[in-house]
């Protein structure tokens, strides 16, 4: 009887995702047994998880290459990986806090919202770590389809019936565009381990002339657009993001954005360096286009989810400038971008889970009329963040812009920088709306009394400090985001 | 043996015609079922491919091509079941709640 | 010579059912035109030496796949589509498809492999055995992507479950 040699598999590798999806299968066990109306616990059993696995994130940075790399280079977490990683950890724990209220509000509580969750965090973490677009693809799937459910969660409520159904014929949709881009690849260059082709393409420098190669890039490009919902892909979006549960919408904006980001820039830095120029000048236009659609259409908005669906568009076109800028600050400056629009816009999302009421009403900008007189401490949290939002100092938000488009100018694309300036400046109209009529209007009708648990008031501690702290002292965060881009 | 263009080009015409499907049809199942058809052309190229180079990678590619489209008609097909018992309808055209 | 004419024989087949899976008015009519295009792509896997591929294209697409759509159609009791004005989807989407479809045309008759030859032919297909190929490339160097599906039909099983059952 022969043998098969198996290649080093070096779990420590995978060490976050295997917890995550560890925890993921106790809690479908734990909620059989947990009564309806204590699905809270779940939330803080899943919290757990995704501190355990926030530690061997930890423990993972700065790790040698020997315990970075596994299965035969099909995964190699790199602190690039693990940044994101962290992004990911931050955006799940803040939407499993905020999550709870809302369920019970809707009447949809039912457990199996948090492994899901958790499983989907898991898919983004190979997709970050992925070095073979097999792993990307299959992590990128394994959060699809987690998101398709979610998406569709709320299952009596028509609106979130849509949102499911349209995100997941759009996202099949895209996955085909995506996946025709790797065969293709992996018939020019013959591999799908992206380190094989990044060797083939050095040494082969023919490869680049082939067409094959080059419509590779592009589809692989459009399916990645899809994912971060870069105009003209970003359809989807405002549907998805009005339907779905409001903690979901936040996690969206959030986390699978980020993720979209990690593949779309390993992808295209490694696999594709010959066509630089190329991909450069396509994200150029992604970029300016992504963010002119995103804020022109936010103005004219009046459901708050539907505003901030649209300026989480604008705000994958800020991302995009430092892509397209294609050097290490522009990487980093997507990083921390990344990682400070998580806090920013989950921190929001609280609170209009906080402000709505059951039937996903009360979500209109109207409905914010007054709540600076009524729930003054609400208000103030929320004028945080949609100052952040805006990127208005000393917020984190503006911090992130400012490295975003001073990496634009370093690679010489100044009128990037420009147009990014104007748009940014254009945002701050419909943010300031939202604070009008907060301040300035007379509520229309009285506010329910409005329960704060523990848990959404840990969240949007969490969300106030991860605005405000690397707002003043940006330094720390920054300098991660940098050693993390040194490839 | 026959050239390998033959069969990119065949994967090209079903993948477009998928493609055309998908923005054409307004009932989500046989919009589905486009997709379906776009994955299948791309399994195509990828077998014609790991064939001429002599590499079983994209073969492999296919297998997990082939759990990703299951695990999809499953997730899909329940959330057009849970749409249809709401409002009677998977034509698209239905999916309006939300304007555009 | 045989071969080309076998092949296009197949590709008629096949192009022309997958024109009847977006022309069919009746879903039922377009899932089995689909199922049509399954097996003349099972055809094509033949010949290009993957029989295991072609058998479970046959039993996962048309055997499981289309069957959870026909099942769901039937469930569904889906009418005929009816005849409201869609003239500008069908000029929109046909002038898209086809632009998709000429320039990957001309892309692909430019493009040339390019890849790194491996090692795998006929011969060491009819030798060694196809599946005991797959079986060892999927467990020694694909192995993560291979545990990650169990993720995704753990995914897909929660969901199903979630979204479809009576009462959770």
């Amino acid at each position: 009887m022969e043998t098969i040699p198996m290649p080093a598999i070096n779990f420590a590798a995978v060490m976050p995702e295997t917890i995550l999806s560890v925890f993921a299968m106790v809690l479908l066990l734990v909620n059989v047994f947990v009564p309806g109306k204590q699905k809270a616990y779940l939330a803080y059993l899943s919290l757990i998880g995704i501190i355990a696995a926030g530690v061997s994130v930890f423990n993972a940075w700065d790790a040698p290459l020997a315990l970075r790399e596994g299965f035969n280079g099909s995964v190699l977490q790199d602190n690039f990986s693990l940044f994101f990683k962290g992004i990911f950890l931050v955006s799940a724990a803040l939407t499993l806090l905020i999550s709870d209220q809302y369920l019970n509000r809707e009447n949809c509580n039912h457990g199996e919202i948090y492994p899901l969750i958790l499983l989907s965090t898991a898919g983004m973490m190979l997709m970050a770590s992925g070095t073979d677009l097999m792993t990307i693809f299959l992590g990128l799937e394994v959060l699809s389809v987690s998101l398709y459910v979610l998406a569709g969660f709320n299952r009596d409520n028509v609106k979130s019936n849509e949102a499911g159904l349209k995100y997941f014929l759009l996202g099949a949709f895209s996955t085909g565009f995506l996946l025709y881009g790797m065969a293709l690849t992996y018939g020019a260059t013959g591999s799908t381990k992206i380190g094989s082709i990044a060797s083939f393409v050095a040494q082969n420098a023919a490869v680049t002339a082939n067409p094959l190669f080059l419509v590779g890039m592009l589809l692989m490009a459009v399916g990645f657009s899809f994912k971060i919902a870069a105009a003209p892909f970003h359809m989807w979006t405002p549907d998805v993001y009005e339907g779905a549960p409001t903690p979901i919408t936040a996690f969206m904006s959030a986390g699978p954005k980020a993720a979209g980001f990690a593949a779309f820039i390993r992808v295209m830095i490694f696999a594709f360096p010959t066509l630089k120029a190329d991909w450069s000048d396509l994200l150029w236009i992604l970029a300016v286009l992504t963010m002119t659609v995103g804020n022109i259409i936010a103005l004219s908005q009046d459901n708050i989810k539907r505003m901030l669906a649209y300026s989480s568009i604008a705000h994958a076109g800020y991302a995009l400038v430092g892509f397209a800028a294609g050097n290490a600050e522009g990487a980093a400056g997507i990083l921390f971008y990344m990682l400070s629009y998580a806090f920013m816009n989950i921190g929001a999302f609280a609170i209009i889970v906080l402000i709505g009421k059951k039937g996903e009403a009360n979500n209109n900008i109207a409905d914010f009329a007054g709540l600076g007189f009524r729930r003054p401490v609400l208000a103030l949290l929320m004028a945080i963040f949609l100052f952040s939002l805006a990127g208005i100092p000393p917020m984190v938000g503006f911090v992130g812009k400012f490295y975003l488009f001073s990496a634009a100018i370093k690679s010489g694309f100044i009128w990037l920088a420009i147009i990014g300036v104007l748009n940014s400046a254009a945002s701050v109209y419909y943010y300031l709306r939202v604070m009008v009529y907060m301040y300035m209007k007379d509520p229309v009708e009285e506010f329910d009394w409005v329960k704060v648990t523990p848990a959404i008031a840990l969240s949007l501690l969490i969300s106030v400090a991860g605005v405000m702290i690397p707002g003043v002292v940006p330094g720390y965060l920054l300098q991660l985001a940098q050693k993390a881009v040194l490839f | 043996m026959l050239a390998l263009n033959n069969y990119l080009i065949i994967s090209a015409i079903l993948f477009s015609i998928g493609t055309i499907g998908v923005l054409v049809r307004r009932n989500a199942i046989v919009i589905f079922m486009c997709v379906e058809m776009m994955l299948n052309a791309v399994n195509l190229t990828f077998i014609a491919f790991s064939k001429y180079l002599g590499n079983i990678d994209g073969q492999i590619f296919v297998f997990f091509v082939m759990t990703v489209a299951a695990a999809e008609a499953a997730v899909g097909l329940a959330l057009m079941i849970a749409f249809f018992k709401n409002r009677e309808s998977i034509d698209v055209e239905d999916i309006n709640v939300m304007k555009w | 010579m045989l071969e080309s004419l076998f092949f296009l024989i197949v590709a008629a087949v096949a192009v022309i059912s997958s024109i009847l899976v977006i022309t069919c008015k009746n879903p039922i009519n377009s899932a089995l035109s689909l199922v049509m295009t399954f097996f003349c792509l099972a055809t094509f896997y033949v010949m290009l030496d993957a029989p295991f591929m072609a058998a479970i294209q046959v039993i996962v697409y048309a055997g499981a796949i289309m069957v959870l759509i026909v099942f769901v159609i039937m469930l569904l009791n889906i009418r005929t589509e009816t005849g409201r004005k869609t003239t500008h989807a069908i000029l929109a989407g046909s002038i898209i498809g086809l632009f998709v479809l000429f320039q990957t045309c001309y892309f692909l008759t430019k493009g040339t492999l390019t890849g790194t030859k491996g090692a795998m032919d006929t011969a060491l297909v009819e030798k060694v055995g196809h599946v005991e190929l797959i079986g060892k490339a999927l467990y020694t160097d694909f192995l993560l992507p291979f545990e990650i599906t169990s993720l995704l039909l753990l995914v897909a099983i929660i969901g199903a479950v979630i979204l479809s059952k009576r009462k959770i």
